[in-house]
């Protein structure tokens, strides 16, 4: 009676867990074990190879008396809050007009969301040519009769973030309206006629009841766009190369001049370390917000 | 005697801190209709799962015919289980659902052909089978999956709510037809539902579950007239049983609330002593309403409201500070605010002690 | 489903002045979002000497398909001038094996962290959520050790590697939430069918889920085509992928520019992921938003 046949656990379910490796492996390997390494090595003064020879936070001094890193900072930053400013509020005011009952409607959104589906390479490549001064816009402007007219963002140092802007905000809004546009559809029926019922305006039904209840879709799309834009990195490498001068550096590609060319991988590491670091401050909060109150049950 | 099919023993089931199933016992003989009852979150879905090895289970051990399961997997126990969503593979005929589970056994196309046709003859799906789930009625889709269960051919099937998502009418026919398979078949069933219903007229025996704790079990009509508990006793029945918050006097005689003695006389529980805190149990059929008050017998009743319910009607009355439900013929009607008597049967009564909820 | 016709009440006929705010609106915003679209085709479609004279938002006045064939078979990136065409080889190369893998592993991550949970799943799962917000530099150096030690840097599967894991996050977590959207019974009949992991997987699950199969693929090919990073990263210059040629060619600070080839390369790159973007129509967008849905 007694002498159960308990089976020793790790055997049991033995093809799931064989089956999960890969993701074992990518989890605390990759991610995990990448992360802590580089930011280990960011400790070291690492040149052509990785070397454990820790000197503190030297790279760290270093990277933040480098005008290269500060002006990379610096136009992320620009970049970054008029891009996130931009995105968010032209993406929720499409969806707004695209939730009207429109006719058409498929088409509309097509035409916004195609540019999403084209690499950064591709839509950088098309607005350094709209752009170009001798040729471009300004060219067909002063065509026109108007020979004073000046539209050359990607010339000047103090203008050629707006460029990218520009180019950045063609490829992503599309992203963002679709997603707003998702919430709005996804939002009770009976809250618009009660609020048709109580004679609220649209506008106002829209400022006061549907912004509030689409907080979750806001901070996702936030999250979903903020971490995107620190990765920047390919469209400034088409549009711009960074120039003119370094005026449109960005921290991506001082990562990669130090880990691949400049051959100083310390640099390198201590760089891409505050990438990270400026990704989680978007983050913390985010997950904070999302898991923190309920905890799981 | 007949011999023992399954036998949970000391069964405990938590996940994480939370305790599911807390050492539960239980024995189902063979050929068996057990049928697990209970509100929802009782853990009655649960067990039958553990009983099925979809669940591993923290401690105990499950034996199924004779063999110790407790680590087995599901296709190693010699179960048929029948799904509330009938859980049908959608991509594949009724033949193919029927056979998926004898071809991975790897039992020859003749035995399955065999097997499958004499599913198709009791359920009488036989014209459905090289149709898909999806173009099958509700009531065609669960004998199906009725089916899948057959052709198993195993001694021990479990039911986990498999008339729930059918019509009312649907629900009443499929019941009965489980019920002529169990007699044809003769084997043991376990059956899980929350209708009482489908408990009281399909179970040898019922298990009412709260909290993961069996309440009572025993036969429909013992659960029904002898309720372990208040639980038990509030949970069976519709409409439900009238419960009188009083007290036990007289050495425990008479039973006194508000003023009003009722004599205990005929009790079956036999003799329940003094308490200062009891609840007398009354079922709505159980009372009759009567014109003249019979000392120790009767309860004076003001009459609320009356509800037809077709084949009888229920009354609302307020007696002796309590809301309390009669059945009555549908005939007989009753004016709001006539006074009246209500006469107790204590034969069919039941005493409980409110502190302990226990039946005396 | 009632086809494409706009859904509510029958919006009103008369040109009101609502309406035409709206539709204005809207007309314009597709001006600009059309406008590189024209543009490109356009360029693409003229000789250099009617680029210089004219109008880049003009239509060819002489039509020519020079560019386009310079651009597939000519155009040079450093000694090396076969054109786009070998890096668009490449991209295939590198997009098939990774479209596979990369869908394969992470649909039967997905299937397992739904139905064979063990212990610690829910961990891993929301690490590797968390790990596609890590800004992928901070991994390039780490998985050039990797890939080194396992002698696969430089190669094509090396780069198919990277994909792999880079679009596990993302798909994994569209293969969980479509999974656990399947009814649980379906898994538990099979479980007493005597099916295992791999046969439920492949029997019952995948069956049923073509649909998001296909979401996986378009996120995949355009994801993985549009790559540049890791292919300038991960691979050697005869291996670059399409973007990272693209780039090469149209960015060469040597010789004039021809801006009709640089723009019908610019296209022939686009042309993958706009054909795969307007083929697929609902189901593309139903990928992008699946990023947004939280697990």
């Amino acid at each position: 009676m007694a002498g159960t046949l308990r089976r020793i656990r790790p055997f049991r379910n033995i093809y799931a867990k064989i089956a999960a490796i890969p993701m074992v492996l990518t989890t605390m390997v990759v991610f995990v074990g990448g992360t802590l390494w580089t930011v280990t090595y960011s400790f070291t003064n690492s040149k052509l190879l990785p070397k454990l020879n820790f000197v503190g936070l030297d790279q760290y001094e270093r990277l933040w008396s480098n005008s290269l890193w500060l002006t990379s900072i610096q136009n992320l930053m620009i970049f970054g809050v008029l891009s996130l400013v931009l995105t968010m509020g032209l993406g929720f005011l499409l969806a707004v007009l695209m939730d009207q009952k429109i006719r058409y409607e498929d088409t509309f959104r097509t035409v916004m969301l195609y540019p999403f589906a084209l690499s950064f390479i591709v839509t950088g490549l098309v607005w350094q040519w709209i752009l170009n001064p001798d040729l471009g816009i300004q060219h067909v402007v002063r065509g026109l009769g108007f020979p004073a007219f000046e539209f050359d963002p990607l010339s000047n140092p103090d203008t050629v973030l707006y460029g990218l802007l520009i180019a950045g905000l063609w490829q992503g809004t599309g992203f963002v309206m679709c997603i707003m546009l998702a919430g709005l559809r996804g939002i009770d029926e009976d809250i618009w006629k009660a609020a048709r019922v109580d004679g609220i305006p649209t506008w106002k039904t829209y400022a006061v009841i549907i912004v509030p209840m689409m907080r979750p879709v806001f901070i996702t799309t936030l999250v979903l766009v903020a971490s995107g834009i620190i990765k920047l990195y390919d469209l400034v490498v088409a549009q711009t190369s960074g120039g003119p001068g370094n005026a449109s550096q960005v921290p991506a590609m001082y990562v990669y001049r130090y880990m691949f060319t400049a051959q100083n991988l310390g640099q390198g590491f201590a760089a891409s370390t505050m990438m990270l670091l400026s990704v989680l401050i978007v983050l913390i909060p985010w997950a904070y917000l999302e898991f923190g109150g309920k905890k799981r049950g | 005697m007949t011999a023992t099919s399954i036998s949970v023993r000391d069964l405990t089931l938590n996940f994480g801190a939370v305790s599911v199933l807390k050492t539960l016992n239980l024995d189902v003989a063979e050929g068996e209709f057990i049928v697990l009852l209970g509100p929802s979150g009782c853990g009655k879905s649960t067990l039958l799962n553990c009983l099925a090895g979809l669940l591993d289970i923290t401690d105990g051990e499950i034996w199924i015919k004779g063999q110790n399961v407790t680590w087995a997997e599901p296709s190693e126990r010699g179960i048929g289980m029948v799904f509330q969503s009938y859980a049908l593979y959608p991509q594949m005929t009724v033949r193919g659902n029927l056979s998926f589970g004898l071809k991975n056994a790897r039992m020859p196309q003749a035995e399955i052909d065999k097997r499958v046709a004499r599913a198709a003859e009791i359920l009488q799906i036989g014209p459905l089978l090289d149709r898909k789930p999806g173009a099958l009625s509700g009531g065609q889709r669960q004998r199906v999956a009725i089916g899948r269960a057959l052709v198993r051919d195993v001694d021990v099937f479990l039911f986990d709510e498999p008339l729930s998502n059918l019509d009312a009418k649907l629900r009443s026919e499929l019941r009965v037809e489980i019920k002529r398979l169990h007699s044809r078949l003769n084997n043991t069933m376990v059956y899980v539902t929350h209708d009482q219903i489908e408990a009281l007229t399909l179970a040898d025996r019922i298990a009412v579950m709260r909290g993961g704790i069996i309440q009572q079990l025993d036969a429909p009509q013992v659960i029904y007239n002898k309720p372990a508990n208040l639980f038990v006793a509030g949970f069976i029945g519709s409409p439900s049983m009238n419960f009188l918050h009083g007290a036990t006097v007289d050495g425990g005689n008479a039973f006194e609330l508000n003023g009003v003695k009722l004599s205990l006389e005929g009790y079956e529980g036999g003799a329940v002593g003094a308490r200062a805190k009891a609840v007398l149990g009354l079922r709505p059929e159980h009372l009759e309403i009567v014109g003249a008050a019979e000392p120790g017998r009767t309860i004076p009743a003001v009459v609320e409201l009356d509800e037809p319910m077709g084949a009888d009607s229920l009354v609302w009355l307020q007696a002796a500070g309590a809301q309390m439900s009669v059945r009555v013929p549908v005939e007989r009607r009753l004016a709001r605010g006539a006074e009246v008597h209500l006469r107790v049967d204590m034969t069919k009564a039941s005493v409980f002690d409110a502190g302990t909820e226990e039946r005396v | 489903m009632t086809g494409q016709g706009p859904r509510g009440a029958k919006p009103r006929r008369r040109l009101s002045g609502r309406n035409i705010m709206l539709y204005g609106t809207l007309l314009f915003v597709s001006l600009y979002y059309l406008l590189p679209l024209w543009v490109m085709v356009m360029t693409s479609l003229k000789g250099m000497p009617e680029i210089r004279m004219g109008n880049i938002f003009a239509p060819p006045v002489e039509v020519t398909f020079q560019p386009w064939v310079k651009a597939w078979a000519e155009a040079c990136t450093g000694l090396n001038c076969d054109g786009l065409s070998r890096g668009f080889w490449n991209s295939v190369r590198i997009l098939i094996p990774s479209v596979i893998l990369s869908i394969l592993v992470a649909s039967v991550n997905g299937y397992a962290l739904v139905n064979w949970r063990f212990k610690g799943s829910d961990v891993f799962f929301t690490v590797l959520i968390f790990g596609s917000f890590i800004p992928y530099q901070i991994m390039l150096y780490p998985i050039v050790i990797l890939l080194r030690e396992m002698g696969i840097y430089g190669t094509l599967w090396g780069l198919v590697l990277v994909h792999t894991i880079f679009g596990m996050p993302i798909l994994t977590l569209l293969f969980r939430n479509y999974f656990s959207s399947l009814p649980e019974e379906l898994f538990k009949a099979a479980r007493v069918d005597g099916a295992g992991f791999w046969a439920i997987y492949f029997r019952i699950m995948l069956p049923m889920s073509l649909p998001i199969f296909v979401v996986a693929i378009i996120l995949q090919v355009t994801g993985i085509w549009n790559d540049f990073l890791f292919g300038v990263v991960y691979t050697k210059p005869e291996l670059y992928p399409m973007t990272v040629q693209l780039n090469n060619i149209v960015n060469s600070v040597q010789g004039v520019k021809e801006y009709n080839v640089n723009m019908a390369a610019t296209l022939l790159t686009g042309l993958v992921p706009l054909i795969v973007y307007f083929v697929s129509g609902k189901l593309f967008v139903r990928g992008i938003a699946a990023g947004a849905v939280k697990g």
